[in-house]
């Protein structure tokens, strides 16, 4: 500890750090590790550390997986989005939030039933199939590391903001290591606490500082306000509300507040710009709408589907003692996070009118931390103290935004290596206590290899990553779980052609964008330019992906319909009967008997 | 074979599974169709109604109040309608399963 502590009374860093921001982001590093030591003691059994013990509350659970889901580009990412690009990226909060309700109709009462302790479980359960667990583990690992990825990337840049001269893998191993800690002491049942006192703390954090705000500074409706639209001839004045001049780089009110502007027309915006005859032009404007379109659908189908198939969420039903609080589980989640959803939009939207000079700068510095940067306006407002306060609060739910996903994620991907890939793969015979300490290895291993992959991605925006997650879920697990909880007729080689299809051409397509975008391909930026509309399938992969795999989940089945599973009456039944009717306890019991499990 | 309160039926007949399924399957669909109705709806009425969709409501734009602000109770309706029903139709199947068991 000593040498950090030299390090931060050091003079250049110390003048840099506001201590409030500097107490309240400490405090929620403190209490998250004081609560993971203290659950640690109440956490003995396997069944703890991968599933609670099968008995949270669905009010705790609510919490839990609300915290879990609040990811730091929920709570940073979406708000510096719609001050960078306005309208359409309603669509991201939207769609995260209600996403959700797919779950709920389809997929939350049917998988409690089924009573896997993870994803690979229910895939192997579901088909027999050993050999679909494998497949089952790969994908939890391949969509847990992407998801990682832009959480270490938003704590490695929100501590670089707090402590300015702080390098930027710092972060990533502070927040790495204490997470790790805190998996390893308590499982699952250990961040259960720890997520849904996350989720209240980053509620009260997006909330209490755009209230106290937005009664300094003007509403939400106000500042939306003063942007004009197409058909207003001039902006609105209303009075109280200063607006400051936006910068070059800022999009214009009319792009800004209306449907179909910079995020959606980007390929497109390039390819007029690149254009060498006034036809090409004309007829390149005259496609921008309705491409503008075909990317929103395809946005919206990904985040949608998306968040019906993240394995870290889906582990989470399984806590709950049994379908129906899976269910009314999933409502609750709905509502938590809807209200948190409402807000971060409104940061965005003051952002644009009190801060337009974080236009000018990119990544990090730059409409992202929108939400870390407007309290401190206060400050020059005569409320120095109040500023420094809420900004404080800010930072300190933008880390426990960052550390309950992280937990989450290393949850689910430890539950992977200890139980599937230890547990029945390596050494089915294995006692209870090996698994457990199986168990808090795979929480170090995989902690380990976050962080250095953490590192790695510094120059890589947060929202486009945990878009890449969400599409290659919706093109592989969605698929999966829907088509095995409603059709009988699927077979393993069909849900296994159309999981791998379906999630590797869509990982495919993304990565061609990447390649351009990140490592400058010329050859490729030069296609897109020239075919704007194969660069919006390629970057919004999901219209296409997930019509695909369902697709060939249904032919593959049909082909090879001699593979349905014998017993296939039965486990339907369990998927869908209604727990009092006791039928699982049958179902296990003649699979015991049969020698199989 | 859908009515409220299903006949007797015994839990372990393909009946009675192929029953089940489909109450729930139609009750998940009419909710999900809800929703799918509003998440294409908003997008073309943005595509075709753009001055319509720009109208000033309390100062927001009326499409950026309908997607930033109504979007979230609309969902929270349909899920909690959704619930109701949904264990309202279990603990009917569940019924006339015990029934069809002691009969």
């Amino acid at each position: 500890m000593s040498p950090l502590l030299a390090f931060l009374t050091s003079e250049p860093v110390a003048k840099g750090i506001d201590p409030w921001i500097a107490v309240c982001s400490l405090i929620t590093v403190v209490v998250t590790v004081g609560m993971g030591f203290w659950t640690a003691g109440k956490s003995k059994s396997a069944g703890d550390f991968f599933v609670a013990g099968r008995s949270v509350s669905v009010g705790w659970n609510a919490s839990a997986i609300s915290g879990e889901y609040l990811s730091a580009a929920s709570f940073m990412g979406v708000a510096g989005m719609v001050m960078a690009t306005g309208y359409d990226a309603l669509w991201y909060p939207v769609c995260y939030a209600c996403g959700y309700l797919f779950l709920l109709l389809f997929i939350a009462g049917p998988l409690r039933r089924f009573g896997a302790y993870t994803i690979p479980d229910f895939a192997e359960g579901r088909y027999d199939s050993p050999a679909f667990r494998k497949i089952a583990v790969c994908f939890v690992l391949f969509i847990g590391f992407f998801y990682t990825m832009p959480q270490m990337k938003g704590a490695g840049t929100t501590l670089a903001y707090i402590f300015p001269g702080l390098p930027y893998w710092a972060g990533v191993v502070v927040v790495g290591a204490v997470i790790t800690l805190n998996v390893s002491l308590g499982g699952m049942k250990g961040i259960t606490l720890v997520q849904a006192f996350q989720y209240w703390l980053k509620v009260f954090a997006i909330t209490l500082p755009i209230f106290v705000l937005a009664s300094v500074v003007g509403h939400y409706q106000q500042h939306l306000a003063v942007n004009k639209t197409a058909q207003e001839t001039k902006a609105a004045a209303i009075p109280g509300i200063e607006r400051k001049a936006l910068p070059a780089k800022a999009p214009k009110d009319e792009a800004w507040i209306a449907p179909f502007g910079k995020l959606t027309t980007k390929a497109v915006d390039a390819s007029i710009a690149a254009a060498k005859t006034p036809e090409e032009k004309t007829a390149l404007e005259a496609a921008k709408k309705p491409y503008s379109l075909l990317y929103t659908y395809s946005l919206i189908i990904a985040l949608v589907c998306g968040t019906a198939g993240l394995p870290h969420i889906l582990v989470r039903f399984y806590t709950n003692p049994d379908g129906v609080a899976a269910k009314r589980t999933t409502m609750w989640v709905m509502i938590l996070i809807g209200v948190f959803y409402v807000f971060p939009p409104v940061y965005g939207v003051l952002g644009r009118s009190l801060t337009p000079e974080l236009y000018d700068a990119v990544g990090a510095k730059g409409t992202d931390k929108v939400v870390l940067e407007l309290p401190t306006l206060l400050a020059g407002r005569d409320h120095a103290l109040l500023g420094s306060i809420l900004s404080g609060i800010t930072c300190a739910g933008a880390f426990a935004a960052f550390m309950s996903t992280f937990s989450g994620l290393l949850v689910s991907m430890s539950s992977a290596l200890a139980h599937d890939i230890y547990g029945r793969m390596l050494r089915p015979g294995s006692s209870p206590e090996q698994r457990l300490k199986a168990f808090k290895w795979s929480a170090l291993i995989i902690g380990v290899v976050s962080v250095a992959l953490g590192t790695q991605v510094e120059k890589q925006n947060i929202n486009f990553m945990v878009g890449q997650a969400f599409a290659i879920a919706a093109a592989s697990y969605f698929p999966l779980l829907f088509m095995s909880v409603w059709w009988r007729g699927m077979t393993m080689p069909g849900a296994a052609t159309g999981m791998l299809v379906g999630g590797l051409t869509a990982l495919g397509a993304i990565f061609l964008t990447t390649l351009s975008d990140v490592y400058a391909v010329q050859g490729l930026a030069d296609f897109w330019v020239a075919h704007p509309l194969a660069r919006i399938l390629c970057e919004q992969p999901a219209i296409w992906a997930v019509p695909l795999s369902i697709g060939l989940m249904v032919v593959v089945s049909k082909a090879t319909a001699a593979s349905i599973p014998a017993d296939i009456r039965m486990k339907m039944l369990v998927l869908h009967a209604p727990e009092a009717l006791g039928l699982k306890q049958e179902y296990i019991k003649e699979h015991e008997g049969l020698g199989g499990h | 074979m859908k009515e409220p309160n299903p006949a007797p039926v015994d839990a372990h007949s393909d009946a009675f599974l192929a029953r089940l399924m489909r109450g729930q399957l139609k009750l998940s669909i009419a909710c999900a169709l809800a929703f799918a109705v509003a998440l294409v709806a908003l997008p073309l009425l943005n595509y075709f109604q753009p001055e319509l969709m720009a109208q000033r409501v309390f100062g927001f734009t009326l499409t950026w109040l309908i997607l930033g602000v109504l979007f979230f109770p609309f969902v929270w309706i349909i899920s909690y309608v959704f619930i109701q029903r949904s264990i309202a139709l279990e603990n009917a199947e569940a019924q006339a399963a015990q029934d069809g068991s002691t009969k």
